[in-house]
């Protein structure tokens, strides 16, 4: 299906011979287009990190720029169509939805490079890119065991969407892991972003008992209801110390400064090609921030081995035995679940408190 | 003069309000470090520069203007349909589950039913709110409003669900549309469908209503004075059915061209809040259906401007959300200050 025809290599070649100074021609301007306006945490900030570590890494051999809050609707062709014309040479479309967008605008613009964040489809022009974010929520998972009086945890999560009922499963499978009676309560809140809902959210579940709270939003509001009510929390996107600094435990972090770097390097030495990544702890895509003070020195050892060994492979979240919320078998032990079927994910495994 | 002010008040207040606004956005430019003049270039001029400007332009107003003339002959009536947002909704539900349903045999029929479905669909959704209010007398601001938020979550649960496409890989979306259910491009290379066609249809056929018709006639009655219409037998429970069917089908129709033209499948967010826009839009032209043409080409041209802004000028989204505040503000402001004049009066003091 991916086609990896060369044709972007001649010009490159060109480029090689003319010496290694990125800088000696014009810049490569780069656009990126986001889902939300920036903030200062969140899925859209972690894109806006690595544009601007894109600009300070490659200083002049670059020019980017960004539009944010572009709607996922008819809107986005619009955009990306006029980055494009206005003479953007890659343009990386972060969110979902821009899938058809892209790939409309890629076929009418085939000297121009395309990068669409956690999509499948793709062109001579157009790669695709993503995280395992689940495997940061395995460790979290183990993490908020650790912690955890009750064994019960919270998790406020936006859409079931493969992407989220793969954090879920992966932070279930990681608490589970120390504590085989751990439950996951999930309450979804039907939106990206949207602080009061997920504040809402939250509340219900501390006060269904729930002592360690993450959530797959977009907001803050998890992390600083947990700190007024004096319960942890495990953050997502970015790291919330600031909003929790007595409770934020860390966060599973989204990094995509090298990834972005890399790719442009390879677009100005000409070896950009369409391929599909979905890296992961070992490409550094997903982290953990750094602990609270409130975790133990052994629990930070523990945790870190399980990041280091997700990171040699030796260990892999989906990981046979694993059964679903009835008990149905669905990887046997010794087995581990193929990349398709991960991505593909739509159940949910025992110990999860929720439906779909 | 004098006699010339009732007349001309009306058309010189907008363009006074652009040409403040206007000011204002240079000023604010200026206090950015940007040059004023290319600013105001890019937001107001750049978008329009070629045909695919104009394509683009007219793409987004349409559903403006579609939500906006209904709205507009409701209020006429006082019939506040505020859930236009919602009757686009179930419009794109019903038309693309026509489209996703007959779409792959194909054939000439396929486009007119999935439009007639949208229709359905947007005066269905506004009819529920008919009966509630005639039936139980909920009032149809909140019904509409609270609709809204229903339909936008069953569109949610059905590209998760019963009209996930099966190739997905579990996401959130459905099919693309196959070609016959798709509007076709006003010209080649544009994105404007003739979905435009229906929009600037509706601007005699709004007016014609409004004026010429006994059911126009009607309505304005009942909105103006409903104590004279019941008087003169003039149904109100046929007025809301009338402006709610209307105006729903109307945004559903604009729900269903969006979905059949630019975006072309079914997916969670489909809409930008053209629904809610469109009371703006409304109330800017004066709820007359030729001035809400003008406020629907403003507010489509101050959507792509802003984009521009962000693009060529890196300027900040709220950049662009503070000059559309302006411009809102100094032509509401233009409104009043040509219906009222302010004078001051010193307090006497009373004895």
């Amino acid at each position: 299906m991916l086609s990896r025809r060369s044709l972007l290599l001649v010009p490159a070649a060109a480029t090689l011979a003319a010496g290694p100074a990125y800088a000696a021609t014009a810049p490569l301007k780069i656009a990126f287009v986001y889902v939300s306006p920036i903030g200062d945490a969140g899925w859209t900030f972690q894109h806006e990190l690595g544009r601007r570590a894109l600009d300070a890494a490659m200083g002049a051999a670059v020019k980017t720029s960004f539009v944010e809050n572009v709607e996922e609707g008819a809107d986005a062709e619009r955009v990306i169509r006029k980055l494009a014309a206005d003479g953007n040479d890659l343009i990386f479309t972060t969110s979902f939805g821009y899938m058809n967008p892209t790939l409309k605008v890629a076929g009418s613009f085939p000297s121009k490079k395309f990068e669409h964040a956690t999509g499948y489809k793709r062109a001579v022009n157009l790669a695709t890119y993503s995280a395992r974010f689940y495997e940061g929520r395995y460790a979290a998972g183990v993490l908020a065991a650790r912690m955890s009086k009750t064994g019960v945890f919270g998790y406020v999560a936006a859409f079931p969407i493969p992407e989220v009922l793969q954090g879920i499963n992966a932070f279930t499978l990681g608490a589970r892991s120390v504590n085989p009676k751990a439950a996951t309560k999930v309450v979804w809140t039907s939106s990206w972003f949207d602080p009061g809902k997920e504040r809402a959210a939250a509340d219900t579940l501390i006060a269904g008992g729930a002592d360690v709270i993450t959530h797959h939003t977009d907001s803050t509001s998890v992390a600083q209801a947990a700190e007024e009510k004096g319960v942890f929390s495990i953050a997502y996107n970015s790291d919330q110390s600031k909003y929790g600094p007595k409770t934020c435990l860390t966060a599973v972090t989204h990094n995509w400064n090298d990834y972005y770097i890399a790719r442009v390097k390879a677009a100005l030495g000409g070896t950009w090609k369409s391929i599909d990544t979905w890296g992961g702890v070992k490409e550094g895509m997903t982290r953990l921030a750094p602990y609270n003070a409130a975790v133990p020195d052994a629990v930070r050892k523990e945790v870190d081995g399980v990041m280091a060994a997700i990171g040699a492979g030796t260990r892999k979240p989906f990981a046979g035995p694993i059964a679903d919320q009835d008990g149905k078998a669905k990887v046997a032990a010794g087995q581990a679940m193929a990349d398709k079927d991960i991505a593909e994910m739509k159940w949910f495994v025992a110990g999860v408190q929720g439906k779909i | 003069m004098a006699v010339l002010a009732p007349v001309l008040a009306p058309v010189l207040a907008p363009v006074l309000a652009v040409v403040l606004a206007a000011l204002g956005a240079a000023l604010l430019f200026a206090a950015l470090g940007r040059d004023p003049l290319a600013c105001l270039h890019t937001l107001f001029i750049a978008p329009l520069a070629d045909r695919n400007g104009w394509s683009e332009l007219a793409l987004k107003a349409t559903p403006l203007l579609l939500c906006a003339i209904g709205i507009a002959v409701g209020v006429r009536a006082n019939v506040w349909n505020i859930g236009a947002e919602g009757q686009f909704t179930m419009g794109a539900i019903a038309g693309g589950a026509t489209a996703l349903v007959l779409g792959p045999a194909g054939g000439w029929y396929v486009l007119p039913l999935v439009l007639l479905a949208g229709i359905a669909g947007g005066a269905a959704w506004g009819g529920v709110a008919a009966l509630l209010r005639t039936r139980f007398n909920a009032h149809e601001i909140l019904v509409t409003l609270m609709l809204s938020y229903v339909a936008i979550q069953v569109l949610g649960w059905l590209v998760r669900g019963p009209m996930q496409d099966p190739e997905g890989f579990n996401f959130p979306q459905s099919r693309l549309f196959d070609p016959s259910a798709l509007l076709p491009a006003l010209f080649e290379g544009g994105r404007v469908t003739v979905a435009a066609v229906f929009a600037v249809l509706t601007v005699p056929l709004g007016a014609l209503l409004l004026g010429r018709t006994v059911m126009g006639y009607r309505l304005r009655v009942v909105g103006l004075a409903p104590g004279a219409a019941r008087y003169a037998g003039f149904s109100e429970r046929g007025a809301v059915w009338f402006c709610l069917l209307l105006s729903g089908g109307l945004a559903g129709l604009a729900g269903i061209c969006e979905v059949a033209g630019p975006i072309g499948q079914l997916m969670p967010s489909i809409s930008p809040g053209y629904g809610f826009a469109g009371i703006i839009v409304a109330f800017l032209g004066r709820l007359q259906p030729v001035g809400i043409v003008f406020a629907s080409l403003l507010m489509a041209l101050l959507y792509l401007g802003g984009e521009s802004l962000q693009i060529t000028q890196q300027l900040p989204l709220a950049a662009t959300g503070v000059i559309q505040g302006m411009l809102l503000l100094f032509l509401l402001a233009a409104d009043v200050l040509t219906l009222y004049r302010p004078r001051w009066v010193r307090r006497r003091a009373h004895g």
